[in-house]
């Protein structure tokens, strides 16, 4: 696949001057990386709000948990509620930032372990071809051919809710995916002249995967892996939103959308606000994505 | 050609037997008796025995998925627990309400996708170039449910302008292409329609992009061609991938509007699934897997030899 260059195998600190202190390909990409705005921007969003939810129970906020009923809907900007309250009369500020615990967990664990079962599908296939290789990508193409939000909706319907059963269901959809990403750049590392010297020099297979392959094809099914994690989170939220994830009355946002849904014509913008923190996270590891690749890509 | 076609044919057929055979299992890894949902809680053992004898349920997996394939490849998809009524009449009834939502969504996501790309891809690196780029981005980012509601809120609770659920007068079985519906059409069009807008986007303007600086269209310019009519050729060149783009994407807004269709109360075939899930009615829920299973393989294949029909490149052989 030409849009995940191989850039590992480009060895652009051999080329540099000897003069100058040589660089490595990841010192250059990271630097790279600094120097866009974008990026960085919203590498510090991410940052902030994942602080947050690590840190809320020290950050003096309402009990995420505690309602009551002659609060209920407040407006954005009420003074002691700067979001508003749910329609339980909960504060909304505390639940958002709450929330984002189980919602960045259900939404980033799945590509996580995607990430290290499709990387060793797909080296396996790609390393050994053959038979191998059919078995695996034709297993494979049987995902395929449901639409991942069909197939994450069908596991999870089938398994019932529930928080797990989620992070089952899409790590189940994402595993295809990243193996065909792992499978192709792994058939195009294979047959380099580095590999064939290592094997001719008499490594196992095991050896040649893990030091002269692994580190070449890691890279680009990383950039691939952090775009996913974008499609995670609204999945993952969707899930929740639709009944099949977390429970309540736990703080997550799909499932803060779906109860506040029928608080709309009360309060509509409170309602809408779970939304706000999915978009952002989403289209910041969107952009995030983009920028790594392009940093990458050392021939530009 | 011919050749082709046959051999994409034949090499379907192991997917979709693998598709039904996915569909089937998913069920049996359900946890719980499939028939809770239509067995009162007080049911003796015998009624219970009886009724599973009368579904199927008592026989080895093996030969139920057999029979239920068999059938299924008959037109019968069993009858759903709750309603009793066919699975099949069903489905198709709903998908009939989901490929008028499809259809809608992409004329405008694919029109605007289009043209974003387009121009993005042409005026390269411009403020053109990042206007385009990041409406993309937004669009493949935004949680599409979400963005439903907040469609309601602006233009159903807060302005009134356009009904906030369902499909109209009439309800699920009564579409027509009047204004008294369409008002119904246009918030979820609008909403599906923003993810394939996105793709599409990106897509086109990366082709756009690879095309223009290709050695061809110096050619092309050295040669005094108008610059229209370089841009019907970077167009022609475009075409294949695109359209594989699009019929992809289709193929998600039918088999992937369950969020949408339950903002909405769309009475599609993602509502179908939803209150199939919710009722935990089985046939329901395996049938309407399988058909949106099925209409997305066949829309790959249709494709597939679509491409290789207007991209002389691709190999037939």
């Amino acid at each position: 696949m030409s849009e995940f260059p191989l850039p590992a195998i480009s060895e652009p600190a051999l080329q540099a001057a000897p003069a100058t202190k040589a660089r490595g390909y990841w010192a250059t990409v990271g630097r790279r990386l600094l120097r866009d705005k974008v990026s960085m921007a919203c590498a510090l969003i991410l940052i902030a709000i994942f602080l947050s939810a690590l840190v809320a129970p020290w950050l003096h906020l309402a009990d995420p948990y505690q309602g009551s009923m002659i609060r209920r809907l407040r407006h954005i900007g009420t003074i002691g509620y700067p979001l508003g309250t749910d329609e339980l009369g909960r504060d909304m500020l505390a639940r958002l930032i709450y929330g984002g615990r189980l919602s960045l967990i259900v939404g980033i664990s799945p590509v996580i372990l995607a990430f290290c079962i499709g990387t060793m599908l797909g080296l396996v296939a790609g390393y050994a071809g053959g038979k191998v290789n059919t078995v695996i990508m034709r297993a494979v193409d049987v995902f395929y051919a449901f639409p991942s939000v069909l197939l994450a909706i069908a596991i999870s319907g089938a398994l019932g809710a529930g928080i797990v059963n989620s992070i089952v269901s899409l790590t189940v959809v994402f595993v295809p995916q990243i193996t065909r990403v792992a499978e192709s750049v792994t058939t195009g590392v294979r047959n380099m002249d580095f590999v064939e010297a290592a094997r001719a020099s008499g490594a196992g297979p095991f050896t040649i995967m893990r030091v002269h392959i692994l580190g070449n094809v890691l890279g680009p099914i990383f950039v691939y892996a952090t775009g996913l994690i974008s499609v995670s989170m609204i999945l993952a939220a969707g899930l929740s939103f639709l009944g099949l994830g977390t429970k309540p009355p736990e703080p997550e946002w799909g499932l803060m959308l779906n109860t506040l849904r029928t608080a709309i014509y009360v309060n509509p913008w409170v309602a809408a606000l779970p939304g706000v923190m999915i978009f952002a996270v989403s289209i910041c590891f969107n952009l995030l994505s983009d920028g790594m690749r392009s940093a990458m890509d050392i021939r530009n | 050609m011919l050749l082709y076609v046959t051999r994409r044919i034949v090499y379907v057929i192991p997917i979709v037997i693998c598709v039904a055979l996915v569909c089937f299992l998913l069920v049996h890894i359900t946890p719980g008796d499939p028939l809770v949902a239509v067995l009162p809680a007080d049911a003796s053992q015998e009624l219970a025995n009886q009724l599973r004898a009368a579904y199927g349920f008592d026989r080895p997996l093996p030969v139920q998925f057999g029979l239920w394939l068999w059938r299924a490849v008959n037109g019968d998809l069993g009858n759903s627990i709750a309603t009793g009524r066919p699975v099949l009449a069903e489905v198709i009834r709903a998908v009939g309400n989901t490929v008028t939502l499809a259809i809608a969504a992409a004329a405008i996501g694919f029109s605007l996708g289009l043209l974003f790309g387009l121009i993005a891809g042409y005026f390269r690196d411009t403020w053109v170039d990042k206007l385009a780029t990041g409406f993309a981005i937004a669009g493949v980012s935004v949680p599409h449910y979400w963005l439903g509601m907040v469609l309601v809120i602006i233009f159903s609770v807060e302005l009134n302008w356009l009904p906030a659920v369902g499909a109209g007068p009439g309800g699920s079985g009564a579409w027509s292409w009047d204004w008294e519906h369409f008002r119904y059409l246009i918030l979820p069009a609008i909403t599906t329609s923003v993810i394939p807008m996105g793709i599409v986007t990106r897509t086109v303007r990366a082709l756009t992009g690879d095309i223009l600086s290709q050695d061809f269209v110096e050619a092309l310019r050295a040669k005094g061609l108008r610059e229209l009519d370089v841009f019907k050729h970077v167009i022609k060149n475009a075409a294949p991938t695109a359209l594989a783009v699009m019929g992809l994407q289709l193929g998600y807004m039918l088999g992937g509007s369950i969020l949408i269709e339950t903002v909405f109360s769309w009475p599609g075939s993602g509502l179908l699934l939803n209150s199939a899930i919710f009722q935990r009615d089985l046939p329901l829920l395996q049938g309407t897997i399988l058909v949106l299973a099925l209409f997305f393989v066949i829309l790959n294949l249709l494709v597939d030899i679509a491409q290789a029909a207007i991209d002389p490149r691709i190999k037939r052989g």
